[in-house]
């Protein structure tokens, strides 16, 4: 099957038929940021960071499918402003507070933050009052510092394929509620792979905690996206 | 804890253990228990061997679905910025006194309770409200007192209604006290028509040249956005899939239209007849009529227009009377979400699921209803279509502009003295329309509901088409008298409340934004706050997953450009900050609980 030729601000770029913009992209060297969109996961769309413009109009990266002659800009002064700002919502909506969570340094969200250069949310905090689910015996859930990006709602799922978290409520009030029950299933594996999944400090496996000290974490070192640009 | 097993059991069999129609068995389950309480959740989950978190997600999701008791009478009073302006103010106060409790409560004898809810698509009869599923109009502080009387007395809610509305209003499967408000008749949609004759003439021809008809006739989707249909019918026809399937988008819930409710009162033949039509040309043979919650008082009424029309020959075997073209309709009903006028999240709601929008592609016209090819049109289209078969596409495309033909329903409320339904032909001036309903000293006319556009005075000469001013109908007009700021602000309370909460820059910028506008309304603005407030906007704008979040800054971004001045006589001058913080406020809870007065000092 022959390659598909689209471009990425400019740059020519070759996809496989099937590919999404965010996939094509990391392919030819171009970081498209994400931050909802996990390999081997249904992209979702929900956090907006990968946000480019193609033929003009804006779109998810992570949810469209490459095409033939696609002109896509990604890196430009309003689409960077427009994924910072969405950064910076994000630190609003929740309780962020990286010094004492234990995924700073892995988490995704805080590096996109210093990626984008964010100094202090040009948004008024809400400190929301949010709910920690430490109940079931490997897994707890603090969901102050959970971005609705459902990664978890779409990956962890229980032995015979029944959903464990899912979205309720709606508008402001969305948030990742959770099967209790079956909550109390998740083994020790399936809470340090739920965890892995999280890219924020929402999802902890129990007992454990900063086995790797900060300072020398994955984006301690190098910052979000270095390892698609290279 | 019994009678929750039993309630669902019964519902669940009623529904043949079909997840697809949970919000079909949660309906029922709540109209015998009051609520769905999480043990309710529970069953219902375990009866459809899905995850209580899912089933939870649904419940959640709809206004009409509640975890907590919400009465044996439960009121549903509008509070869009139109009921507003028509006294909603008044009608609540007049509720929580002779009931006892404030909204968002039930009594304590679990007898009334009181909600708020988003526009009931009774505008032209404001202030409306829904009380255990029947709609009461025109309400003033004595029609409360005794509706209140009556709800204490323990009367049937129908019952309670006594004068009946115009039309099929009166007729026996409906009988409501809904008025028409039908102002001004046109050439499509309220012209004479034979029942019948639309389909039997689409079925006699081949499907591609009727669907070439209609592309022909330049018709476009009359929900508001305007994709062409016969393109629409075109490339459903032409996708793959084991069945095809047609849907009615009848969940208009754009604050300020009502258009959809007059047609499925007094036209819902001719809508069922399109329906059929689009069902012929696509290869579908099931349609499904989506029907927004606040008009089940119409669903029994459709449902007898539908077995009638079978036994005419129009619907069921043999449709139109083609031999081999089957096609039958049933009714789904909404439960309380503005996104489901969306139509991929109409149809993740139509499945039985949260009514959030999907991923595109792949589109509903390639995979929609069960992943399967589904056209979804809205309910003036299908009736739009039945006169284009009928009387051909040059007959419509010679009426309206070079981008718009035909005619378009425009529903029309707020200040002016004649509010109603009006069949217009396309190209019509704002000004034209002001002079036609009535309108006096208008600052401000809502073209397309919030989502579209606040135009003042200086845009009157703009006309009414998809080129210049589109819109799907709703058209508030707003007088100056009014606080503008204040409607603003009620629009944007609402797109905060009916985002599904899915994607960020709408579930959490539409809060950021409706605070900005608050805060320069509070007087706490500087040309800072302004100059960001649009800033914002366009962020949530720019990168929102669907229209919702893509429209819903639309009420400020425009004001902001069409009526500036009024943003800034509210700011403080020559100042680049102003503080929001309010200490006293802030320190009032803590002073409370040590008992003492705040001392500020000098701050």
């Amino acid at each position: 099957m022959s390659d598909i030729k689209f471009s990425i601000d400019n740059k020519e770029c070759t996809a496989k038929k099937g590919q999404t913009l965010t996939q094509a992209a990391k392919d030819n060297g171009v970081y498209i940021p994400t931050l909802c969109d996990f390999e081997g996961l249904k992209p979702a769309g929900t956090c907006r960071i990968c946000t480019v413009s193609v033929n003009g109009r804006n779109m998810a990266g992570c949810t469209t499918p490459v095409e033939e002659g696609m002109k896509v800009e990604n890196s430009t002064p309003v689409l960077d402003g427009m994924r910072k700002a969405i950064v910076e919502i994000l630190f609003v909506e929740g309780n962020h507070f990286c010094p004492s969570c234990e995924k700073s340094g892995n988490c995704e969200l805080q590096a996109l933050g210093y990626r984008y250069q964010m100094m202090v949310p040009r948004f008024p905090f809400s400190f929301p009052i949010r709910n920690i689910e430490a109940a079931a015996p490997n897994v707890m859930i603090d969901t102050n510092r959970c971005i609705q990006c459902l990664r978890c709602v779409r990956g962890v799922k229980t032995s015979d394929d029944k959903a464990i978290f899912g979205l309720v409520d709606r508008g402001d009030k969305a948030n990742i509620g959770i099967d209790t029950a079956a909550a109390a299933t998740i083994t020790g594996d399936q809470a340090q792979k739920a965890m892995d999944l999280c890219p924020v400090g929402a999802i902890l496996k129990k007992e454990v905690g900063f086995i790797v000290p900060i300072g020398e974490r994955k984006y301690d070192k190098k910052p979000i996206g270095s390892e698609i640009e290279g | 804890m019994g009678n929750i097993v039993d309630v669902v059991k019964k519902s669940v069999a009623k529904y043949n253990s079909d997840a697809t129609q949970l919000l079909d068995i949660i309906r029922d389950v709540q109209a015998e228990l009051g609520c769905v309480t999480d043990d309710t959740i529970a069953q219902i989950a375990n009866a459809l061997n899905l995850s209580t978190v899912e089933v939870e997600g649904v419940v959640s999701f709809y206004h009409f679905f509640s975890k907590k008791p919400v009465g044996k009478y439960s009121v549903y009073l509008n509070n869009s910025a139109v009921a507003v302006m028509m006294g909603r103010g008044a009608i609540a106060k007049a509720f929580e006194t002779e009931v006892g409790c404030s909204f968002g409560n039930t009594t304590s004898d679990g007898n009334i309770g009181l909600f708020d809810t988003s526009c009931i698509g009774m505008n032209d009869q404001e202030p409306a409200a829904i009380i255990n599923d029947v709609v009461f109009t025109n309400l003033t502080a004595d029609t409360v007192k005794s509706i209140v009387a009556d709800m204490k007395a323990g009367k049937e809610v129908k019952a309670m209604v006594s004068d009946l509305g115009d039309g099929k209003n009166q007729s026996e499967l409906v009988k409501t006290m809904v008025k028409n408000n039908i102002q001004q008749k046109g050439e499509v949609l309220f012209a004479d028509y034979e029942i019948g004759s639309a389909l039997k003439k689409a079925a006699s021809m081949d499907a591609s040249a009727l669907i070439s008809e209609v592309k022909e006739s330049n018709l476009r989707g009359r929900g508001g956005a305007g994709f062409p249909t016969g393109m629409k019918w075109g490339f459903c026809k032409d996708a793959e899939g084991e069945k095809h399937y047609v849907v009615c988008n009848a969940d208009e819930g754009e604050p300020g239209t009502f258009k959809d409710r007059v047609i499925l009162t007094e036209l819902p033949e001719m809508l069922f007849e399109g329906m059929a039509i689009g069902g012929y040309a696509v290869g579908a043979e099931e349609g499904i009529l989506y029907l927004r919650a606040e008009y089940l008082y119409l669903k029994e009424y459709l449902e007898k227009v539908i077995e009638d029309l079978k036994t005419k020959g129009v619907l069921g075997a043999n449709a139109g009377g083609k031999s081999g073209f089957n096609f039958d309709i049933k009714i789904k009903m909404g439960a309380g979400a503005y996104v489901c006028g969306e139509e991929s999240a109409l149809i993740e709601s139509a499945e039985g699921k949260r009514g959030e929008p999907r991923n595109r592609p792949p589109f509903p016209v390639q995979k929609g209803y069960m992943n399967q090819p589904t056209t979804v049109n809205n309910v003036e289209t299908y009736c739009s279509a039945t006169q284009v078969v009928l009387k051909g596409a040059s007959w419509y495309a010679g009426m309206g502009t070079d981008q718009s033909k035909g005619t378009k329903l425009l529903s029309v409320s707020g200040d002016c003295t004649k509010p109603g339904i009006y069949e217009i032909v396309w190209g019509m001036s704002i000004k034209e329309m002001l002079d036609m309903v009535g309108a006096k000293d208008t600052m401000a006319v809502v073209v397309g509901g919030p989502s579209g556009n606040i135009i003042s005075e200086a845009e009157f000469g703009r006309k009414i088409c998809f080129s210049d001013l589109a819109t799907g109908g709703s058209m508030i007009v707003i007088d100056k008298s009014r606080d503008l700021l204040k409607i603003v602000h009620n629009f944007m309370d609402f797109f905060v409340e009916e985002s599904c909460g899915w994607c960020v820059p709408c579930r959490a910028g539409n809060v950021l934004v409706t605070n900005k506008l608050e805060k320069i309304m509070n007087g706490n603005g500087s040309e800072t706050d302004l100059n960001e407030l649009d800033e914002w906007c366009s962020i949530v704008k720019g990168s929102s997953r669907c229209g919702l979040g893509q429209t819903s800054p639309n009420p400020i971004q425009t004001t902001i450009k069409n009526f500036r001045p009024v943003y800034e006589a509210l700011l403080q001058k020559g100042v680049d900050f102003v503080s929001e913080f309010d200490m006293e406020a802030s320190v009032q809870e803590s002073c409370k609980v040590v008992g003492r007065t705040p001392n500020l000092g000098d701050h």
